[in-house]
């Protein structure tokens, strides 16, 4: 198994790599840079400026310094955010996206699988139709209008939760960003688990514990749950790498600093350094879930080895 | 013997029949086509007909919540009149209301200029203002004017302008945008994947982990970087759009591909001598037409979400045109005063992607095969 994850992870180095050259140039072949937005900017201040940045070198040779730098683990400085380096910037922020990600991902994973199930057991019920709608509506309606939403139902007309703002994690902050997060998630888990049990539950071995008197709690737990949990994990992976590192939406609906904002706000000010740190972070979470999802098949499935 | 003597054939029923009448017993997809069709039409036909230009700006109603009664509502006639009459640097002595016309008297220390009903023509609320009376000594005025209904069903937004024209052509937008990207992303995707699928080999290789690297930058990434090399340019963003999206598509394409070039026709074709672009465009593309139509319908929601989404981040549409994603951000940025902001385009939205989804999920029923 060790020897598996470390072949694994040697092989998601040639990935990285196409990953980092194909967005660093892209970033660079775009209009612009980083010193360019500011209207007037003294021409010698400007040269010094990427003199000290390295920006005035040929490309290949900032491509051979950034690839250096990364390699010692150095992201390199923020161009419009002068006073942290990118390392800085993802720290703090991933202080926050982390813990919000993760709970809407567990949440997701819970209150979808127990949803899927029902509905999976009691299939045609109203329990079942009940499910179906959560789910339809929750993998349909986008993000940018539940946000708002539910700010406007429980922030300004029950005034139960803070409208925004991060306030040290505190729950009454936290409940929006995580539900808004925690929806979608939830509606693709109710709707895979449903779709998986079903089919587990009419598979033969199903059959067999079912005839051998087996209690119905163990059927379902212990012996349809595990056959359907594939769909489930193989689609956790991709998802927990998507919302451990933040979103966009509910950081600026909800005034999160997390780090999901500078995607756009980096890209857009053409602070190269921290667009590259975005996608390697962006790369890294999702090579580390797929292994992750990887080894879990294994242990879900023991027909699954990896030696 | 006369070929009459033949019977006539029975008319065989095409995949495509099948599929029609299957999807017209699916209640729900019907329903959604019906509603989807509607939609289109009055986003399409209703802004020639809503009272308003959708960049007309009322600077007297801001913000006006939505109603069916016409503005200015009875107490805000007085509001109108002594804004107005302020404005003018005169004083109000009195006005009345008759069948939607106000009589406004003003007076003055000095002499009043004619050229005063100006003021009361420049409010929104008032027009065709004229003199009715005036003294001999000309310190004394009455002015006529016609009291203007207007109708904000949906309410005004920040800057006075009606919500419902401005809703309207978000939608034209947002629909088209959807339509024209979800069919440049199907082409690439459908030809890209075709020619995949049919090459084989070596070319299939390098083609898909094109595609695999594509799909492993991170997808905001990518789009962003389209954004900015082309500039927020409204067409050049169905492009973007589209070249984003069809990787899913691509993939789709290659597998069904894959699996028809073994098909018994495909070797008679080749037996017979057809070229290979011949087999491709006359017998792999149209079988793969069920899967692409299937994925086209759940793509059009898709890009419609990523627009506005990209609208939302100001990327996309940009003002005075609008759509759907441009106006739930404003919408989303105002709802401590003016909740309809976002209820409405949301509404609007929600709905039109909620049908998408059932007549993809229909077709998706209807197209199936097995299911026969």
């Amino acid at each position: 198994m060790l020897r598996y994850v470390f072949r694994r992870f040697l092989t998601a180095i040639p990935t990285l790599f196409v990953i980092v050259t194909i967005s660093f140039f892209l970033m660079r072949v775009a209009p612009g840079g980083p010193f360019n937005q500011e209207k007037g900017l003294n021409p010698v201040i400007k040269a010094n400026l990427e003199r000290v940045f390295h920006l005035d070198e040929p490309l290949w040779k900032q491509y051979l310094f950034y690839l250096g730098n990364l390699l010692r683990g150095d992201f390199g400085p923020s161009y419009n955010l002068p006073d942290f380096t990118v390392a800085e910037i993802f720290a703090n922020g991933l202080k926050v996206s982390i813990p919000l990600g993760l709970a809407a991902l567990v949440l997701a994973l819970f209150i979808g699988g127990a949803l899927g199930i029902l509905a999976a057991l009691r299939q045609n019920s109203l329990v079942d139709y009940l499910v179906i709608a959560i789910a339809t509506a929750g993998s349909t309606i986008p993000t940018f209008v539940i946000a708002p939403l539910i700010q406007l139902a429980f922030a300004l007309t029950f005034t139960w939760i803070w409208v925004g703002g991060w306030h040290d994690g505190a729950l009454s902050a936290v409940i929006g960003p995580v539900l808004t997060l925690m929806l979608p998630q939830l509606a693709v888990v109710a709707r895979l688990m449903r779709g998986s049990m079903i089919e587990s539950l009419r598979s033969h071995h199903i059959r067999t514990a079912r005839a051998l008197g087996l209690s119905d709690y163990s059927v379902i737990i212990r012996h349809a749950l595990r056959g359907a949990l594939l769909p489930i994990v193989s689609y956790a992976g991709p998802a927990a790498a998507a919302l451990l590192t933040g979103s966009i939406i509910v950081e600026t609906i909800f005034s999160i600093p997390g780090i999901g904002r500078y995607f756009v706000e980096a890209a857009l000010n053409r602070d190269y350094t921290l667009v590259m740190g975005t996608v390697v972070v962006v790369a890294l979470f999702t090579i580390v879930f797929n292994l992750i999802v990887d080894i879990l098949y294994a242990v879900v499935d023991p027909r699954v080895r990896y030696d | 013997m006369t070929d009459a003597a033949l019977p006539t054939p029975k008319a065989g029923r095409s995949l495509w029949a099948d599929a029609w009448n299957r999807l017209k017993a699916n209640k729900a997809a019907m329903v959604s086509l019906y509603y989807l069709v509607f939609m289109a039409v009055i986003c399409i036909v209703g802004p020639w007909f809503t009272p308003h230009q959708f960049t007309t700006i009322y600077q007297d109603y801001t913000r006006v919540p939505p109603s069916l009664e016409p503005y200015p509502l009875p107490d805000a006639v007085d509001l109108a009149v002594k804004d107005a009459v302020k404005r003018s640097r005169l004083d109000l002595a009195g006005w009345e209301e008759k069948d939607s016309k106000v009589f406004i008297t003003i007076t003055s220390a000095k002499p009043i200029d004619e050229r005063v009903t100006r003021y009361i023509d420049r409010s929104d609320v008032f027009e065709h203002a004229a003199i009715a009376e005036k003294s001999a000594d000309g310190l004394k005025m009455t002015i006529s004017a016609d009291i203007e209904r207007k109708y904000f069903f949906f309410g005004t937004d920040n800057t006075g302008r009606d919500l419902l024209t401005r809703t309207l052509i978000a939608g034209r937008v947002s629909l088209a945008i959807g339509l024209l990207a979800g069919l440049v992303a199907v082409v690439i995707g459908v030809l890209y994947g075709a020619t995949a699928g049919f090459a084989g080999g070596k070319t299939d290789e390098v083609m898909m982990r094109v595609v695999d690297i594509l799909y492993s930058l991170p997808f905001i990434f990518f789009v962003i970087m389209l954004v900015v090399f082309f500039g927020r340019n409204f067409v050049l963003m169905f492009l973007a759009v589209g070249a984003v999206l069809w990787l899913d598509m691509a993939r789709i394409v290659r597998g069904q591909a894959l699996s028809i070039k073994r098909q018994e026709y495909v070797q008679a074709a080749e037996a017979l001598g057809v070229s290979q672009s011949g087999i491709l465009l006359r017998h792999v593309v149209p079988n793969l037409l069920g899967p692409v139509v299937i994925y086209m319908t759940l793509l059009v929601p898709q890009v419609i979400i990523l627009e506005s989404f990209l609208s939302f981040l100001g990327l996309g549409v940009q003002e005075p045109m609008s759509s759907w994603g441009v106006l739930i951000s404003q919408g989303a940025k105002n709802i401590p005063g003016a909740n309809w902001l976002l209820i409405f385009p949301s509404i609007f939205l929600t709905s039109t992607l909620f049908a998408l989804n059932f007549i993809g999920d229909g077709l998706r029923d209807a197209l199936d095969p097995k299911d026969r």
